[in-house]
């Protein structure tokens, strides 16, 4: 165990976290909010077929290929290139951004629409006969059961796309796999170096599941034998 | 007999173990496992059939010829593919890599195949050159190459070099021009290297010279090569095959290569893939 | 938007027929890991069902480190490291090296563990999710724990099961995608390869994402088909 290499590596791997950390919290809110954009496109018969569409098109294919097509793909066309979006999806941060928020919203609106329809349609009548308005019965009773419902699929999301960030290496981003990759090129001690990346994956994924439990418990204390 | 669970479960543990055994075990090869990119080309390239041409290929089919050995070509990525050779993945890479101090460290290598140095190449709208263009720099004498390199940090600084992972010219690159304001961005594979020059997210690519002829002639007139070309040093001077510390195939490949170069038809090799002969006399 | 279409069929420039093989081998891979998946998740969610206090904390260990750690690095160990442990068992069961393990093996050796936790999670929802008054009242009519099992757990369990199955083989699939990372020549590398070598990138990755929406739409409709004929004879009860 050659623990000065160890800890060397582990410090270095360290300087990637924030970038890690940086694109798993971005694309959960940009997924999150485009998640409740698509949800409310469902309202409506084309709205309903639109983002239907781009959930089977974002769940049904590769988060690695949508990285690609975003970073490569869209860049081949001379009009992206001198379009005015083209000082960000220039940057490889936020073409990996983009794919990861896009990819997100997908699952997340699948998730919100479990939880929505979970709630129960007499909370919504009891609600709407006492007089509140639409977005008051949303603010006040359909979303908080809704959210209270999905929060385990929802902090597998939050892990999933922890893990998902990885992929971002693939396009010279040097978050703590990108940091990984290329020590090992240098080193050529591939176990040890990754073997420390998957722990430092593996600490944040059980801080995460930590504070979602932590989050559930609170929520709803009364599944859990707490007396209110 | 019925399918409980139990013994559904064994039978199919078994059976994945037997169908697993000897595509996990592999004894001693009695081919010659070579390992290349299919990305690099005119060294070696994947046609639409999905075989592998190229330079190298053609160069192992010779050899096998005149030294009476089989041989296998297997595409890899370039990433992970010394540490195969080293984890005996395979037994030889010829996938233009060169011979370098700090390579040798690790693994050995064949005599060169091929000599000859890297350099930049740019995007002639963009209007960027850099000073020096045509001159050769030999890094081996550090002194008498630290203008040349002080010029094209000087002209590159701020701005944005692609190269490979892992390359004589990402070493390069790290070691004497990032340090000067040069942004260096790695990418996995050469062919992505060049597609972001041509996007225009890198300002230049770094690159064997052999390696940007083919680019140049796929994008005749729209790139072109400008500032010195570098070579020796820690850039190493030239190609070889690659094999594991301590096999044996060395002398087998050099007897081949001698012979070659002496019947001269490793230039003539060189002439039909590269349109010059940069190879060696042996 | 010119596409030279060509480059997709099947002539001397067309990479059509690679672009298949590359499919069917997604397809090989995805099995051979889904199914590796299927027995070691059965035999994780039995350790945590049934096992004893060491056994479960084994089970639960195992689901722990692979669904926290990225897809991604435990190819990477797989294929980097398996050499040694496979080396290990090798030496020790007679064989001579040098040893290797292919792309095709690690990949499907890591994918088929993580899947393997996450479908034990699948199986463990779908025993728990059993009425136990059906349990009970087998066991009280005197039937065996075989028969208990075949014709009152599993048919129910099943109905739960298969639509998350279905999930975890899609992910299955896209996992597949990472192995490409090893060399292995599935879809993703094969479209990569043809990409950079012809410079076409969004025609190419645009065809990868066709061939993998083709085999994920089939998937689904397979699965519902199985759904529903689990489905046979159940109330859908009103509560």
């Amino acid at each position: 165990m050659d623990t000065e290499f160890l800890s060397g590596i582990f410090l270095k791997l360290l300087t990637g976290l924030p970038l890690t950390l940086n694109l798993t919290a971005l694309s959960l809110l940009f997924g999150g909010l485009l998640a409740l954009v698509l949800n409310l496109m469902r309202a409506s018969r084309v709205g309903n077929a639109l983002a239907s569409t781009y959930v089977f098109v974002f769940r049904g294919t590769p988060l690695l290929i949508q990285i690609f097509m975003i970073y490569y793909g869209l860049a081949s066309f001379d009009a992206v290139r001198s379009g005015f979006l083209w000082p960000f999806l220039r940057e490889p941060y936020w073409c990996g951004l983009l794919a990861l928020a896009l990819n997100d919203a997908a699952y997340t609106s699948e998730i919100l629409r479990g939880g929505l329809r979970a709630v129960p349609q007499g909370a919504v009548e009891a609600g709407r006969v006492s007089g509140m308005g639409r977005t008051l019965v949303l603010r006040r009773i359909v979303l908080p059961l809704a959210i209270r419902q999905a929060l385990p699929a929802y902090s597998n999301e939050v892990i999933s796309m922890l893990k998902a960030t990885a992929l971002v290496s693939t396009i010279t981003l040097l978050d703590v796999t990108g940091l990984a990759r290329a020590e090992v090129s240098a080193t050529y001690r591939a176990v040890e170096i990754f073997l420390c990346a998957a722990v430092i994956y593996l600490a944040l994924s059980l801080l995460v599941t930590r504070g979602a439990g932590w989050l559930e418990r609170r929520l709803s204390p009364y599944k859990f034998g707490v007396s209110a | 007999m019925t399918v409980t669970r139990r013994t559904f479960v064994s039978t199919l543990a078994a059976g994945t173990g037997l169908l697993a055994a000897p595509g996990l075990l592999r004894a001693q090869p009695r081919t010659i496992r070579f390992a290349t990119e299919g990305a690099f080309p005119p060294f070696n390239q994947t046609a639409p059939s999905g075989a592998i041409t190229g330079f190298e290929p053609e160069l192992v089919q010779a050899l096998a010829d005149r030294q009476g050995f089989e041989f296998e070509i297997i595409a890899q990525a370039w990433d992970g593919m010394i540490q195969g050779l080293i984890d005996g993945k395979y037994d030889a890479v010829v996938d233009a890599i060169s011979v370098t101090p700090a390579r040798q460290e690790v693994i050995d290598f064949s005599l060169p195949y091929t000599t000859g140095g890297s350099a930049f190449v740019t995007v002639n709208e963009t209007g960027l050159t850099l000073p020096e263009t045509g001159t050769k720099v030999d890094l081996a004498d550090e002194a008498g190459a630290k203008p040349a390199i002080d010029a094209v940090a000087a002209a590159l600084k701020g701005k944005t070099v692609a190269v490979q992972v892992s390359t004589i010219q990402s070493g390069f690159l790290d070691t004497y021009l990032a340090p000067q304001g040069v942004t260096v961005r790695a990418y996995q594979t050469g062919p992505e290297a060049y597609q972001d020059l041509l996007n225009g997210r890198a300002d230049a690519v770094m690159a064997s010279v052999t390696n940007l002829s083919a680019f140049l002639k796929k994008n005749e007139g729209k790139v072109a090569i400008s500032g010195p070309t570098f070579g020796g040093g820690l850039m190493g001077n030239g190609a070889a095959i690659a094999i594991a510390k301590g096999s044996d195939l060395a002398a087998m490949f050099n007897e081949g290569l001698k012979a070659m170069s002496d019947d001269g038809s490793l230039s003539e090799l060189s002439a039909k893939w590269f349109g010059i002969d940069v190879t060696p006399k042996l | 938007m010119e596409f030279d279409w060509a480059l997709l069929g099947f002539g001397p420039e067309g990479w059509g027929m690679v672009l298949i093989r590359a499919g069917g081998m997604t397809l090989v891979v995805s099995i051979c890991a889904f199914l590796l998946g299927l027995v070691l998740g059965t035999l994780c969610a039995w350790a945590r069902i049934a096992g004893s206090r060491w056994v479960q904390r084994l089970a639960i260990g195992y689901t722990v480190v692979l669904r926290g750690v990225p897809d991604l690095l435990v190819i990477y160990l797989f294929y980097f490291g398996g050499r040694q442990v496979v080396a290990a068992v090798g030496t020790a069961l007679g064989f001579e090296g040098p040893f290797d393990i292919s792309g095709f093996v690690a990949g499907v050796l890591a994918i088929g563990l993580i899947s393997g936790a996450a479908q034990s999670e699948v199986l463990r929802g779908a025993y728990y999710a059993v009425p136990t008054g059906t349990i009970e009242a087998g066991r009280v009519v005197g039937m065996g724990r075989l028969m208990l099992f075949r014709r009152v757990i599993a048919p129910q369990a099943l109905t739960t099961a298969i639509p998350a199955m279905g999930n975890q083989w899609q992910s299955v699939i896209k996992e597949t995608a990472l192995i490409s990372v090893t060399g292995l020549v599935e879809t993703m590398r094969q479209v990569s390869i043809a990409a950079g070598s012809t410079q076409e990138h969004f025609l190419f990755y645009l065809a990868g994402a066709l061939i993998f929406l083709i085999i994920t739409s089939l998937s689904d409709i397979v699965f519902r088909l199985a759904e529903r004929r689990s489905l046979r004879g159940h109330q859908q009860g009103h509560a």
